[in-house]
């Protein structure tokens, strides 16, 4: 990603210096006032501009403004928007659907990271071998991830479908029982994570095949003159270079998938029985269904908070790195 | 270039291409035929697997709805036809929202690539008060998970009039703090004796951005505005939230929110998904180099 220094023209009188890392600092100096020509450059501001009003407007404000409803028991109606202190937060702490739908958020999260991890890694792994039909086994990976969740979902729905669906009836072609797919409280969850890795494993694909180009050849090599074995180039080489993005996959994807909705949403409907719920969707339904907007507010920031922890521990290593 | 020169040059990249791949063959699983045979396998079984769900789709779509009612069969008996197709573009709005979801992506990609270079740049290449405070408050925004703004977002777009509007689902979606710090670290590499030299020539901060900054960065623009396309044709939560009449929703919405009239239609619904997904199905094999290449390197949210 660097743009090469080569066949720039420094200034008369000025040695070319290093590339800009510490911007302000370096560059040309005016003899006159002692400050660099950037520093002179006063519209900096003009740019950054339209960035910080919208995000000022539709970030700043609204997460101000979403826990100032979180301290009121305003309405969707429009009625009410008393201070009640912390009243929502305490309901939220002591609310079984609140622990119930974190609980569906967390399991979800666990059975669709692990998979999502180790089949992309597999994937990556076996296309990187260079062996034919590229094309093909890059667009049967990734493309699924092109499908918005509403595609998603009514092709999935209609794999699941009880006794007409593809699963179904090739079970009862194998003279087993049909499943409840989507209707069995102790399958649904399991339907919803293969159906997500299905869907999203290309993009941690791709990012691990990157990663897979970038090892240099020259290690590969070197270890095929020193008589190393595919399995032994694999598990020396291949693996220890993948610990990095790994690390990073990982957070990523635990990130993504704590803030599932849509395919739950459209596939269950947080169903049966609520056993699939993710707090997400408790947020809309308090909101905008029983329309409880400063209840809602609270239980956003309290999954607020979850989120924050994972998110704090992505940024602890890569500013360890930096 | 003639188109005989193009097709030659496409001809010696693919030969190339085919030898390098076989180089990284002996490369990583060596030369035992086994391996090989046994890797190959496995990759047929898991694109098979891939691919199945999209292809039972499709073959129900061109079904009669009388038989995609009726127990799985791969081969339709009662014969092909493009009614479901038919019933779907006349009775539905699907062309509406496929229609509103280019728009809502296109000025969504437009939006975000345009505001985040331009921030990028400023915190890269310029000085001005308060730019540290300002690059410190967007990296904590960068951990402002959006879904959980929703409740405020809504009520705030009620009181601005933004509800059922384009406006209302746009302008939401083109804050994206990941993107421009992904810009700044490419612009922190462009030399400063290339701006400062242009500069020197009289050219105001407006010609460095456009003429100089934006060029050098075509491959990463690209790249960036690949990967909010994606994510914002996809996006299902927001629009969701923000509109009501169907004229407004975008296809992820009224795919899944307005149920035809009729009861359950399966060959219908299966000719409506096909049709959703073919756009970006077609950029993607169009584009695919780049598009790998745009996920992978912004992907990673700059890391």
């Amino acid at each position: 990603m660097t743009v090469s220094n080569a066949g720039v023209t420094a200034p008369p009188g000025k040695a070319p210096s290093d590339p800009k890392r510490s911007p302000g600092r370096s560059g040309t100096r005016s003899a006159a006032t002692g400050k660099s020509l950037r520093e002179r450059d006063r519209s900096g501001y003009l740019f950054v501009a339209p960035f910080a009003v919208a995000t000022g407007l539709f970030l700043l404000l609204p997460t101000l403004y979403g826990l100032w409803m979180s301290f009121t028991n305003q309405s969707l109606t429009g009625t009410g928007s008393e201070f009640i202190g912390f009243a929502n937060y305490a309901e939220a702490f002591s609310d079984p659907q609140v622990w119930q739908t974190l609980w569906h958020t967390v399991w979800f999260t666990v059975l669709s990271t692990i998979p999502l991890v180790v089949v992309a890694l597999v994937m990556a792994l076996l296309v990187h071998t260079g062996l034919p039909g590229q094309w093909v086994w890059r667009m049967s990976f990734f493309a699924p991830y092109l499908l918005t969740s509403a595609v998603v979902s009514a092709l999935s729905s209609w794999l699941f479908q009880p006794d007409i669906g593809l699963l179904d009836t090739w079970f009862a072609a194998l003279g087993l029982q049909p499943v409840g797919w989507l209707t069995d409280e102790n399958v649904a969850m399991f339907s919803i994570a293969a159906v997500t890795v299905w869907w999203t494993v290309g993009f941690n694909f791709l990012l691990y095949l990157a990663a897979l180009q970038g090892i240099p050849q020259q290690q590969y090599e070197a270890a095929t003159i020193d008589g190393a074995g595919g399995w032994r180039r694999l598990f020396s080489i291949t693996l220890p270079q993948l610990r990095t993005i790994t690390g990073v996959i990982v957070v990523l994807q635990l990130l993504a998938s704590l803030k599932v909705f849509d395919q739950i949403y459209l596939l269950t409907a947080g169903g049966p029985n609520g056993s699939t719920r993710p707090i997400l969707e408790y947020v809309y339904d308090t909101g905008f269904t029983n329309y409880r907007l400063g209840y809602a507010s609270a239980i956003s920031y309290v999954f607020f908070a979850l989120i924050l922890v994972f998110a704090l521990v992505r940024l602890l290593p890569s500013r360890k790195e930096a | 270039m003639s188109v005989a020169e193009l097709v030659a040059d496409r001809r010696t990249r693919a030969q190339q291409e085919r030898a390098e791949n076989r180089a990284l063959t002996k490369l990583t699983i060596g030369p035992s035929p086994w391996v090989r045979v046994a890797s190959l396998a496995a990759l047929v079984v898991l694109a098979a697997l891939w691919l199945l769900p999209v292809a039972w789709g499709a073959v129900t779509s061109f079904k009669q709805e009388a038989e995609a009612a009726l127990p799985a069969s791969w081969w339709p008996t009662m014969g092909w036809t493009l009614d479901a197709y038919q019933q779907v573009l006349s009775n539905s709005d699907l062309l509406i929202w496929m229609w509103n979801s280019l728009v809502v992506a296109g000025l969504v990609t437009l939006l975000t690539v345009l505001i985040s270079a331009m921030a990028a740049f400023a915190f890269s290449q310029t000085v001005f008060k308060g730019r540290s405070l300002l690059q410190w408050l967007t990296i904590a925004s960068i951990m402002m998970p959006g879904q959980i703004l929703i409740v405020p977002l809504f009520r705030q777009m009620q009181v601005m009039g933004l509800v059922d509007t384009f406006a209302g689902i746009v302008l939401p979606q083109i804050v994206a703090p990941v993107m421009v710090f992904i810009l700044k670290r490419f612009f922190d590499a462009i030399p400063s004796e290339l701006l400062d030299a242009a500069r020197i020539d009289g050219a105001g901060t407006w010609r460095l951005f456009w003429t100089i900054v934006l060029p050098l960065s075509r491959s990463i623009l690209v790249a960036v505005a690949i990967f909010v396309f994606i994510g914002a044709w996809n996006n299902f939560l927001w629009p969701f939230i923000v509109t009501t009449d169907p004229q407004f929703m975008t296809l992820p919405v009224g795919l899944s929110t307005v149920k035809n009239a009729y009861g359950v239609q399966y060959a219908q619904n299966m000719a409506s998904a096909m049709i959703a997904a073919l756009p970006l199905l077609v950029v993607f094999m169009l584009f695919q180099r780049r598009i790998v290449q745009g996920v992978a390197t912004t992907g990673m949210g700059g890391q």
